[in-house]
């Protein structure tokens, strides 16, 4: 049995970490809140890019000088997965999940007799990924410090992305990130963005029936427009992720506030427990001394 | 008023009202838009967007630059940033357009579509300053 004053101490003590984890469950809701307000400002911008690159993309088809970004290079042999992930931790399985899911795949395609490279965005992400797969990692990016991920944020991943793409050094890209579905359900996701991937089966092309006229001419269209649909892209799995990582926070937070509860309930039981105990033997004690004079 | 207007930055959609015609500035020339144009997907340079009522202008912005889808029935902007005319900044577009000045002499010229990227950067701050001017 603990001494009561060890107990004390020990009660205190969770009681401060159920004060910090419920301050943070906090922190973490209203941050998700932005997180889902910017998420959802963003989604105009990304339909409306993706119904002209449709358009553009139906007009080019078929075309031998369509542009690397959209049909890729033609092969099919190395492949750059991009693992998004949060800079912090305490949010559950969060930044693991990123993390398994990217190293599963890499080992898939490597099985495959494929080559990976591995681009980390996030730190927890880059110092999972580095333990397991450090010969793969050809970059990392970072956002610790910074309040809130801009469109610059993704526009240099684009950047980063296409110059690969350019220079030959990859064929396939394919994001890894969390898909935000709802405060308790994080979906780990593989995206692949390069070459861009088939409209869904099933959907037709709906631009209405019109046929549309370009100026310029399509392809110079479609060169700029690409690396901006890119950046979109990025910046999506990006929004998604953040608001991932402040709802996992968030249900950690909350089991862990909750077991904090349950704990300072045990333990203030056994102390209530101790203390009668002690009471009950210093009364007998002072009994059986008066009965002994 | 029969042309719906739309105009979308990454972050967020800035402006959608009803218009009578806008003046979008194209790549190859300005371009007024009304209803019932022919379909189109066009390339947008730095420069400003007229939004007109009748014979009026009610509102002008500055676009850096983006695409423009043009339908019989609206007109859809994507711009990186749109501002109104009144909030641009002199002082602001000045030191943009000498970043890019300075951005575009140290670019490489062998590489033309490097020189266009740089040549577009110029030109949309100048088209900045201008507005502002």
């Amino acid at each position: 049995m603990p001494s009561l004053k060890a107990l004390r101490t020990r009660i205190n003590s969770v009681k401060s970490t159920q004060k910090i984890t419920s301050a943070m469950k906090m922190v973490a809701a209203s941050k998700l809140r932005r997180a889902q307000q910017q998420a959802e400002a963003a989604r105009p911008y990304a339909e409306r890019m993706d119904r002209m690159l449709r358009a553009l993309a139906a007009s080019v088809a078929g075309s031998p000088t369509a542009p690397p970004l959209l049909v890729g290079t033609g092969a099919d042999k190395v492949h750059l997965l991009i693992a998004v992930t949060a800079d912090r931790g305490l949010a559950g399985a969060f930044n693991t999940q990123v993390g398994r899911a990217t190293r599963n795949l890499a080992r898939r395609l490597e099985a495959d007799g494929k080559t990976v490279k591995i681009l980390a965005v996030g730190r927890k992400g880059r110092d999972y990924l580095r333990r397991e797969l450090s010969s793969r990692i050809v970059g990392d990016i970072t956002y610790a410090g910074k309040r809130r991920i801009d469109f610059g944020d993704a526009q240099e991943i684009g950047v980063r992305i296409a110059a690969m793409l350019a220079a030959g050094e990859i064929d396939v890209a394919t994001v890894v990130y969390n898909r935000f579905q709802s405060v308790i359900a994080q979906i780990v996701t593989e995206q692949q963005i390069i070459p861009a991937p088939p409209p869904p089966a099933g959907e037709t092309l709906d631009t209405s029936g019109a046929i549309y006229d370009f100026e310029p001419d399509e392809e110079t269209i479609l060169a700029k427009l690409l690396p901006q649909a890119l950046a979109i892209q990025m910046y999506r799995s990006l929004l998604e992720s953040a608001a991932g990582e402040h709802g996992a926070r968030m249900t950690a937070m909350d089991n862990a506030t909750r077991n904090a509860g349950d704990m300072i309930k045990r333990l203030s039981q056994n102390y209530n427990r101790a203390r009668q105990a002690n009471i009950t033997k210093e009364l007998i004690e002072i009994i059986s001394g008066a009965e002994a004079v | 008023m029969p042309l719906s207007l739309e105009i979308v930055s990454p972050e967020k959609l800035l402006l959608s009202r009803p218009v009578d015609m806008v003046v979008i500035p194209a790549s190859e020339g300005d371009m007024g838009v009304m209803e019932g144009h022919t379909p189109m997907i066009v390339m947008l340079r730095g420069g400003t967007i007229d939004l007109y009522e009748g014979d009026r202008i009610i509102d002008r912005l500055f676009v850096d630059g983006g695409f423009a889808e043009v339908t019989q029935e609206r007109c859809t902007v994507l711009a990186n940033k749109a501002i109104p005319l009144a909030e641009v900044n002199k002082a602001e577009a000045e030191r943009r357009l000498a970043e890019a000045e300075a951005a575009y002499e140290a670019a490489d010229k062998r590489d033309v579509a490097t020189e266009d990227a740089a040549l577009d950067v110029v030109q949309s701050a100048r088209a900045m300053t201008e507005a502002a001017g």
